[in-house]
C-alpha cells in the first residue's frame, strides 16, 4: 500500500474514531444515570470558545503581518464577515459575502 | 405515515440544506485542491461527518501530525459535543439500533433541530429524530462529494476560496461571543493561539495552545464562573 493512499486513510481513521468518540461518551458515562464529574462539565462548557479562538488563528497561521499586503486581505475580509453576521445573523450570508469579498481582494486589489 | 413522517422531517430540514449544501460544496473544493478526488469527499463526509473538523482535517491529510496530536486536536474540537449528547441520552437509548447512528450523526444543526422541533403527535417522535439525522447527513454527504467533482471542472479563478474556512470559524466565533456571558474562555483561547503560534510556529503551535488553554480555563474556571453569576445578577 502506497503511503499516498495509507496515510491519508490512516489520518481520516483516526479522526472519525476520535469524533464519534465525543459524540459517544456521554452515553458510555453517562448512560446509566450517573452524576457528570465536575471537571467534565467545567471544560465541555468553557472549552469550546476557547478552541474556536484558536482556530481563527490556526486559519491566519499562514498570514505573513509584517511584509505587505500585511493581512489587510484577511482583515478586511473578517471585519465584512463580521459586519454582515452582527446585521443579519445568517450563516450563509456572512460565510459567502465574506469568501466572494476575499477572493476579490486577492485576486484583483492586492496582487 | 411514513409518507408524512417524510414530508415533515423534509420541510424541518430545509434550512440545513441550504447550509449544508453551501458549506460541503465549499469543502469539496478545498479538498479537491489539496490533491483529493471525490471518493475521498464521499468518504470523509461518510464517516467522519463533522464540519469544522473535516475543515481542519484538510491541511492534516498528507500526514505529518502525530496521532496523540491529532486525537487531541480532534478532542477538543468536538468537545462541545459531549452536552449535545447529554441532553438525549434516554430517547436515544430508546431508539435501539437506530440510536447508534443518532449518537454518530448528532452534528451542532441536527442537535438544534432535534431540540426546536415540535412534532406534531400524530407522528412518531423516534421516527422523526431518525429520518431528520439521516436527511441531514445526505445534504452533507451530497454538498462534499459535488464540491470535490466541481472542483475539477470549475472554470473560473478560485484563489481564495479557502477563506470559507476562516469565515466559518470566525461565525463560529461571533455566535460564542455573543452567547456566552463570559469572554474570557474566547480571550484566553486567543491569547494561547496567539502566543503559541510565535513561539512555536505554524506547524506545531496547536496542542501547545490547547494545553495552555486547558490549564489557564481549569485555574481561573472559579472567576470566570463568578463574572457570570455578577452578570446575572446585574
Amino acid at each position: 500500500m502506497s503511503s499516498e493512499f495509507a496515510t491519508p486513510m490512516l489520518v481520516i481513521l483516526v479522526v472519525a474514531g476520535s469524533t464519534f468518540l465525543t459524540r459517544f461518551l456521554p452515553f458510555a458515562l453517562f448512560g446509566g444515570g450517573k452524576e457528570v464529574p465536575a471537571i467534565v462539565k467545567t471544560l465541555g462548557e468553557l472549552l469550546p470558545p476557547a478552541v474556536i479562538a484558536i482556530l481563527v488563528v490556526y486559519c491566519l497561521k499562514n498570514v505573513h503581518f509584517l511584509i505587505p499586503p500585511n493581512g489587510l486581505p484577511e482583515f478586511i475580509a473578517i471585519g465584512i464577515v463580521a459586519f454582515l453576521h452582527i446585521w443579519k445573523r445568517n450563516n450563509l450570508l456572512s460565510i459567502g459575502g465574506g469568501t466572494v469579498a476575499y477572493m476579490l481582494l486577492v485576486q484583483m486589489v492586492f496582487v | 405515515m411514513t409518507k408524512k413522517t417524510w414530508q415533515y422531517a423534509f420541510i424541518q430540514t430545509l434550512p440545513v440544506l441550504c447550509g449544508y449544501l453551501f458549506m460541503g460544496i465549499a469543502f469539496g473544493i478545498l479538498l479537491q485542491q489539496a490533491g483529493y478526488n471525490f471518493l475521498w469527499a464521499l468518504f470523509i463526509s461518510f464517516i467522519i461527518y463533522a464540519g469544522s473538523m473535516q475543515f481542519v482535517l484538510i491541511g492534516l491529510l498528507g500526514g505529518g501530525m502525530g496521532f496523540l496530536s491529532l486525537i487531541l486536536l480532534t478532542l477538543s474540537v468536538q468537545s462541545r459535543h459531549i452536552f449535545y449528547g447529554l441532553s438525549f441520552i434516554e430517547k436515544f437509548k430508546a431508539m435501539g439500533k437506530q440510536g447508534w447512528y443518532m449518537v454518530f450523526s448528532l452534528t451542532d444543526e441536527t442537535y438544534s433541530l432535534l431540540c426546536g422541533m415540535k412534532i406534531p403527535s400524530d407522528l412518531n417522535e423516534k421516527k422523526v429524530f431518525f429520518t431528520v439525522a439521516m436527511l441531514d447527513q445526505s445534504y452533507w454527504v451530497v454538498g462534499c462529494t459535488l464540491g470535490a467533482i466541481l472542483g475539477g471542472v470549475i472554470g473560473f479563478d478560485t484563489t481564495g476560496i479557502d477563506f470559507a474556512m476562516t469565515a466559518l470559524f470566525v461565525v463560529i466565533f461571533i455566535e460564542q461571543w455573543v452567547g456566552f456571558k463570559s469572554h474570557i474562555p474566547a480571550l484566553v483561547g486567543m491569547g494561547c493561539g496567539a502566543v503559541s503560534l510565535v513561539v512555536f510556529g505554524a506547524s506545531a503551535f496547536i496542542l501547545p495552545a490547547l494545553i495552555a488553554s486547558v490549564c489557564l480555563l481549569l485555574m481561573f474556571k472559579g472567576s470566570i464562573r463568578q463574572g457570570e453569576s455578577q452578570e446575572v445578577g446585574q
